[in-house]
């Protein structure tokens, strides 16, 4: 598996005269991914996504908090394109601003799991020894509780709420951040470049953000990105169980707790907002695998 | 071999000790005390409050509390519900069995639908058959397994009327959340054997054993399948997590009694000694799975050295 790294040096450096047609590893996968359809595809759907969350008071002219009673459980139709909730609020407003709200979720997740796990993994990788299996040991503890399970122990002892989900959410994805980084370390730990920063007197500090850090951030994109399509999904579960955001804000997992009881009558009320989750996800999963695939130097052959 | 094991279970011994002291420090970050919860904010004179405190124990030292929670947890004694005052185990042994069920059930679901998925499309590697299945693998990952569920509960229940909606007790009643639930795992393994069933059908012994005249079938399953197997293998173990953690949303959709519904009503309810007691079992057997499944992955691939 991908943890297991080798610890020897490095004896596959290119030599110092290398064919001219070398490109930097960016260029290179960039080149790749637009190659791609699925990923490009998944771009092109979370460009929509983005542009539908910036724009949405421009994308409807509803408002996503007005109860209407008299408009309540009309089907999707002319007037309102996905129906109305049991409120007579218009489903496809609340879709729209839902939009904005997983975004969110999803990428302060990723931000806060980013912040605290790639630092964890650079100190684990770089220093080795005993501060490594220190940190390891309190990633070993974390992983102790499965999937969603430590964000749910988070959010019991925070108490519900959106804020406190992206919290649950982000911390509880650490573990795959500090692994990934800390076996990209491992592996550049010992070359030339890294070395040479060593011997020029630099500080740890330095060394770890400009010199190691840009050489791995391509693994730790591709787990980013894929990280937000689950942080995602993770938010919307927790809303979804009555943990996070509260009525009536227009959180997707939120509204298909809503629907629920209404899969009778009024199947239109989860269906959007799920279709909502799922559209987002796909196009970010689409988009992940792409950028795994460009960034994965098995696919250089 | 045996010292392999021995180092893991070495190594696993400091885990499970933090994560039981974590868990039980739990209770010291939530706002307010278990006295407080324990009576509720209308009824609680100061006085009052102080008897319950002592009756809980609580205004010991916290090493003294810690090793008499560890001591009693040892024994089987959980504490008592903050909510009911019941004994935590007995209603986590009334619930347990419904959630082993499900997960079990959503196990073989995985199992079976993500190894045929993988093992297909790697033998009709770049035909529509296998980007068939690679979409579907997709699909399954990108689903969310609430949404999952609403989507089986509309089609079976609501439209056709095959399968009651909630509830639990017979097959009926399990097949519809045993499915959500097993989906995404299904759909993860897929993916996962069709990758290293590839890598292995490129080997030079798959052609030998094709070379040797042997037919298609015995090739893929005596030949490819074992060695594609171990990677396998080793996710079953994340998948079991993956699983429990998911039988939290799956239960509470099709209102099955399981640990998870519990688990979910008990941290709405803020019944922070059930939520010790179930986060407590779930992780400690979580550890011991991946020590078994890690172990096990040792015994299947004689590759794997125990340094």
């Amino acid at each position: 598996m991908s943890n297991v790294v080798g610890m020897q040096p490095d004896t596959n450096v290119a030599p110092a005269s290398r064919p001219p047609r070398q490109r930097s590893l960016w260029a290179d996968s960039l080149g790749r991914l637009t190659k791609n359809p699925g990923a490009l595809v998944g771009a092109a759907c979370l460009t929509l996504l983005v542009l539908a969350a910036i724009l949405a008071p421009y994308l409807t002219s509803a408002d996503p908090y007005v109860v209407a009673p008299r408009e309540r459980l009309k089907p999707p139709g002319a007037e309102y394109w996905f129906g109305t909730d049991t409120f007579g609020r218009d489903i496809f407003t609340r879709v729209v601003y839902g939009s904005r709200i997983s975004l969110q979720v999803g990428i302060i997740s990723v931000g806060i799991a980013l912040v605290v796990g790639v630092t964890l993994g650079l100190i684990a990788g770089y220093n080795g020894g005993f501060i490594d299996g220190l940190v390891m040991r309190m990633i070993d503890v974390m992983l102790a509780f499965p999937g969603i399970l430590l964000a749910l122990v988070i959010i019991a002892v925070l108490g519900p709420s959106l804020i406190n989900v992206m919290i649950a959410v982000g911390l509880s994805s650490v573990p795959i951040y500090a692994r990934v980084t800390r076996a990209s370390v491992l592996e550049v730990r010992n070359r030339d470049f890294v070395l040479a920063a060593v011997v020029s007197g630099s500080r740890a500090d330095r060394i770890m953000l400009r010199h190691i850090l840009p050489n791995i951030l391509g693994s730790i994109v591709v787990v980013a990105t894929l990280g937000v399509a689950g942080a995602i999904i993770s938010g919307a579960a927790l809303s979804f169980l009555g943990l996070g955001a509260k009525s009536p804000t227009p959180e997707w997992g939120l509204m298909l707790t809503d629907g629920r009881n209404f899969l009778r009558q009024a199947w239109w009320i989860s269906t959007f907002p799920g279709l909502a989750i799922m559209f987002t996800v796909l196009s970010i999963n689409l988009l992940g695998d792409g950028l795994r695939d460009a960034f994965d130097p098995r696919m250089k052959k | 071999m045996l010292r392999y094991i021995g180092n893991r279970l070495i190594l696993a011994i400091p885990t499970v000790l933090i994560v039981t002291i974590l868990v039980f420090l739990m209770l010291q970050f939530i706002p307010g005390d278990p006295a407080e919860i324990f009576l509720g904010e209308n009824r609680s004179t100061p006085e009052l409050l102080a008897k319950v405190r002592t009756d809980m124990g609580l205004d010991r030292p916290l090493y003294v509390q810690y090793t008499s929670y560890m001591w009693n947890v040892l024994q089987g004694d959980f504490g008592r519900s903050l909510n009911n005052n019941r004994q935590v185990s007995t209603e986590i042994l009334n619930r347990l069995p419904s959630t082993i069920q499900l997960t079990f059930a959503a196990l073989a679901i995985a199992i079976v639908l993500g190894f045929s998925l993988g093992i297909i499309s790697a033998l009709k590697h770049n035909t529509w058959i296998d980007s068939l299945a690679m979409f579907v693998a997709l699909l399954g990952v990108s689903m969310p397994v609430f949404w999952l569920s609403l989507l089986l509960i509309f089609l079976f229940s609501v439209r056709l009327n095959w399968l009651p909606a909630i509830g639990q007790g017979g097959i009926q009643r399990l097949i519809m959340p045993a499915f959500a639930l097993g989906m995404l795992s299904a759909s993860t393994l897929a993916r996962l054997v069709r990758s290293s069933m590839l890598d292995v059908l490129n080997q030079d012994y798959i052609r030998t054993a094709r070379a040797k005249g042997l037919i298609g079938r015995t090739v893929v399953i005596r030949h490819a399948l074992r060695n594609a197997l171990i990677p396998a293998v080793t996710v079953l173990g994340l998948q079991f997590g993956q699983l429990l953690s998911g039988a939290v949303i799956t239960e509470t959709i099709f209102s099955r009694l399981g640990i998870g519904k519990l688990y979910v009503d008990a941290i709405l309810n803020k019944d922070f000694t059930t939520v010790q007691g179930i986060t407590l079992i779930i992780a400690v057997s979580y550890v011991l799975i991946n020590l078994i499944v890690d172990v096990s992955y040792a015994v299947i691939d004689p590759r794997v050295s125990y340094e």
